[in-house]
């Protein structure tokens, strides 16, 4: 399904409109989510405004428990991390890999440099400098489309998972078409987030330490460990990789503008040498910059993405593990309660919670698992081929427009 | 060994920022030197503390009178610690210059019997420590009559070059010949290569100064008037060369320097030149454009190499991680394919670093060649004014003693009278000489111009076709290792 946006955003005085331009389906992390009728969610159009991203949010349902078939409600970024708490947050969920959240939108960079461009527009050239706007415009564009597939991948995740999609937190995020009057965390609410996390790095430590008797959950740990802190390398170095790559883009810009300056002034047979390099320059620029922005698509989103699965798998598991230690010490306390025939039935009770609650997770954790293997595997295998497909779409672009450009050169001298 | 390699390759791009910033330094301020004219002369020395914008000002190598090293380089006969440096072969060695004999037919004489073939090899590193300096073989390969054998091969080392440049220039510079100058003195690279590291940064240094030197050599012996002067060819054919003078204190650009700052003094005494000639406006303001735009492309060429040569060693550190994850990978036909990848990334990453080179030896090193090439032609110009100058000065003078001998003729003193004439005489024939020598000059350098010119569109046009064509190589190959890999990942099941 196609979506429009519009892009406006302001810049201290001036209004930089880009216009709207329409995407491709997204939901490049996860294959076949698109396909149940009963429940379908996009995000079918986007507005940036100075701090804040407005997203609208688009349902269509056959379901029973909603008031229309088809509606629309406006969000932001802090009512999608609400919901994912709220989730998190929930004991009945304990089993499953809550998608993770979309990472807040980040428009700092680009906007510093749409501002220092503002302030060095008299230092250069009016080509020079409505280039450059293009390029950033560009650029804020290509964030702003990937901020809006990512919270879009979010929601698809939990409309296509079968029970976190009947969540009544999820329906009011979808229908209730006032505002959630969901702020963001104050800096005490922070700061206690932060003091948890220690808390439950730490506990998950002790709790990853207990050998796990099942051998398939054994294995999940040791793997999930490992992948997790490999995809993250792998993030940080792709992320590098495509940075210098844009660097040296940026820099083939420059001298095919310098190249075009030359070949204006030359007095000799040069000048038209300069300005067919120049223009080969232009073009060839323009593709590398496609390379670098499908690399960052295709490469370096998919591992960014599965660095936080990675994460929420390990949450689940931790979840299960804490539940283990819980379990095997209401056994403990049982048969202590039982030697000194003492408080038993509160004893009892609470060891058939802990093993109701344990087992509950096991059961559900075991096929979230092997589902994300299967998604994983999907999704790798979709964005490894396309990747390929497109470096070497543009490698030929390039090849082609190279040899054209020699061709003529050769034949002129 | 290729691990040490890479992490050498990241203090090597370091470097190559250093020195390229030192470059585009040295070669932003022709007008920094504060020397006055009379110190052209080759017999002044000693180091320049007095120009505040000399970033080596403290830092030019002095040598004593008795070093190891002032004694000349015998081609036979023991000679102290030689440590031959093994190039590792860093890139193909990339031929510049185009060795085909010029085609073009023109006024010039003797130039389609322009047959010589010159090469820079062999550095070796002689002595140990902060005395220690490179050696470098120079062969020359000709039919020309007037060297005395068809191939030599004689033993230089850097100042040698200096040395020559800078005879040159001293004699050829003020008659309106664009002299081409040596390399820049770089103290940075040169400690290192002293100090006995031989590792990847100081061995691409000596490589990138031994390619410069031979193509100070080329374009020196394609001036015709060059060619035949008794100083090259005894720099390119005696196996004992006297030992520079006062090179340590000079370098190519220092001397342009000066030069260009004495020519700016003459500016500032207000000499306005009644330009009769569009030409030489034309041309002057010309060579300025062409200066400034130079320099950008050159500086921008520069930041290309640095940023990939960074994207060759960050492509190379994420094949790593990508193998990494590969292993860690549970599904065994994605956990191939990763492993694919990774190496695919891998031969990318040696693609990067040669098309860095390629960037780097092609083009980078041309451009910088012709901003120095440039200071010497505007070096030129600047000399034909104080030619007009030192004309104009002599009709001034002339008129003065008219003036004079008038006024002696009413005052009625013989024996006065007669030396006021014989001074006119002498002032008539300095006027007459400064006219001829203005012309003389003028008429140089529009030759001199002329070769330039054609030269240039030459050595560029040639360039960047053999640059295109290496970046031909980089997408072929790239389309060749995407190729192989893009059944690899539909394979994954």
């Amino acid at each position: 399904m196609k979506q429009t946006f519009c892009v406006i955003f302001k810049k201290e005085s001036s209004i930089i409109a880009v216009d709207s331009i329409s995407c491709g389906p997204h939901c490049l992390m996860n294959v076949d989510l698109q396909t149940d009728a009963t429940l379908q969610v996009d995000i079918s159009d986007a507005l940036s405004e100075r701090d804040k991203v407005k997203f609208t949010v688009h349902t269509k349902s056959t379901l029973p428990n909603f008031k229309q078939n088809e509606f629309s409600v406006v969000r932001q970024h802090e009512e999608f991390i609400w919901l994912h708490d709220s989730f998190v947050e929930n004991e009945e969920y304990a089993g499953y890999i809550i998608p993770p959240a979309p990472p807040r939108p980040d428009f700092d960079a680009s906007r510093e440099k749409l501002q220092k461009l503002g302030e060095g527009e008299g230092s250069m050239t009016k080509e020079e400098f409505t280039k450059m706007k293009q390029e950033l415009e560009a650029e804020y564009l290509a964030i702003f489309k990937k901020t809006v597939a990512m919270h879009e991948v979010f929601l698809c995740r939990v409309a296509a998972h079968p029970v976190l999609r009947k969540d009544l937190n999820f329906h009011v995020f979808l229908e209730y078409n006032q505002d959630l009057s969901v702020r963001g965390k104050n800096k005490k609410e922070r700061l206690e987030d932060f003091f948890k996390n220690v808390v439950k790095s730490a506990d998950g430590v002790l709790v990853a330490g207990v050998k796990d008797v099942d051998d398939f959950f054994e294995h999940e740990k040791t793997f999930l460990l490992e992948y997790h802190n490999r995809v993250k390398e792998a993030s940080a170095k792709s992320d590098r990789k495509i940075r210098s790559h844009k660097n040296a883009a940026d820099d083939i810009n420059r001298i095919a503008s310098t190249l075009y300056t030359l070949g204006t002034q030359d007095s000799t047979d040069l000048c038209k040498f300069f300005l067919k390099v120049s223009e080969l320059f232009e073009k060839t620029r323009k593709i590398e910059a496609r390379v670098a922005a499908d690399e960052d698509l295709k490469l370096a989103d998919l591992l960014k993405y599965y660095l936080r699965e990675s994460q929420a798998a390990k949450d689940l598991l931790y979840r299960r593990g804490r539940a283990l230690v819980d379990y095997e010490n209401a056994n403990k306390a049982l048969d202590k309660a039982r030697a000194k025939n003492k408080d038993v039935l509160q004893a009892e009770t609470t060891q058939q919670v802990c093993c109701q609650k344990f087992e509950k997770i096991s059961e559900s954790a075991k096929q979230e698992l092997i589902d994300f293997k299967t998604r994983r595997v999907a999704a790798f295998r979709k964005n490894l081929v396309e990747l390929a497909e497109l470096e070497l779409k543009h490698a030929k672009g390039n090849l082609q427009l190279l040899q054209s450009c020699l061709g003529v050169l050769k034949g002129d001298t | 060994e290729t691990s040490k390699y890479r992490s050498l390759a990241g203090f090597s791009s370091v470097l190559f920022v250093v020195l390229s910033l030192v470059k585009v330094f040295l070669s932003q301020s022709p007008e920094a030197a504060c020397l006055s004219a009379e110190d052209i002369s080759p017999s002044s020395n000693g180091p320049r503390d007095d120009d505040p914008d000399d970033l080596f000002a403290e830092a030019t190598e002095e040598v004593s009178l008795d070093s190891p090293e002032r004694q000349p380089i015998l081609s036979d006969g023991p000679s102290p610690a030689i440590t031959p440096v093994t190039p590792v072969m860093i890139s193909p060695r990339v031929d510049v210059f185009d060795r085909s004999p010029d085609q073009d037919e023109d006024e010039e004489e003797n130039r389609d019997t322009f047959d010589i073939q010159i090469s820079v090899s062999d550095p070796e590193k002689v002595g140990d420590g902060m005395n220690a300096y490179m050696v470098y073989k120079v062969t020359t390969k000709t039919s020309l009559s007037i060297f005395s054998r068809d191939e030599v091969c004689v033993k230089r080392r850097f100042s040698d070059f200096l040395g020559l440049y800078s005879k040159l220039a001293s004699k050829y510079m003020h008659m309106g010949y664009i002299v081409p100058p040596a390399p820049e003195k770089s103290i940075v690279g040169m400690t290192k290569v002293k100090v006995g590291k031989e590792d990847l940064s100081s061995v691409e240094f000596v490589e990138k100064r031994r390619s410069a030197l031979e193509r100070y050599l080329l374009r020196t012996v394609k001036h015709p008037a060059l060619l035949k002067d008794p100083d090259v060819l005894q720099f390119l054919e005696s196996s004992e060369l006297p030992r520079a003078v006062s090179t340590q204190a000079l370098s190519g650009a220092g001397i342009l320097r000066m030069v260009n700052k004495a020519a700016d003094a003459v500016n500032k005494m207000t000499i306005k030149m009644n330009e009769s000639d569009a030409w030489f406006e034309e041309k002057q303001q010309q060579f300025e454009n062409l200066d400034v735009q130079l320099r950008k492309l050159h500086a921008s060429v520069e930041s290309l190499v640095c940023h990939r040569k960074e994207l060759s060693v960050n492509t190379a550190s994420f094949a790593k991680s990508a193998a990494m994850l590969g292993n860690s990978e549970d599904h065994t036909a994605l956990s191939r394919a990763l492993s694919q990848l990774a190496e695919v990334e891998e031969k990318i990453d040696q693609l990067h670093q040669d098309q860095s080179y390629a960037d780097f030896y092609l083009i980078s090193e041309l451009l910088g060649d012709y901003v120095r090439l440039i200071t010497a032609v505007k070096g030129v110009f600047d000399q034909r004014m104080k030619a007009w100058a030192k004309w104009q000065d002599a009709q001034v003078m002339l008129q003065r003693k008219r003036e004079a001998e008038a006024k002696l003729q009413y005052a009625n003193k013989p024996d006065k009278l007669q030396q006021a004439t014989d001074e006119i005489r002498e002032w008539e024939g300095k006027v007459q000489q400064g006219e001829r020598d203005f012309e003389q000059i003028s008429k140089n350098i529009r030759r001199e111009v002329g070769r330039f010119e054609k030269d240039r569109v030459k050595d560029f046009r040639v360039v960047i076709i053999k640059y295109l064509e290496s970046l031909v190589h980089t997408q072929q190959q790239l389309i060749k290792y995407w190729e192989a890999f893009l059944p690899e990942a539909k394979a994954i099941a």
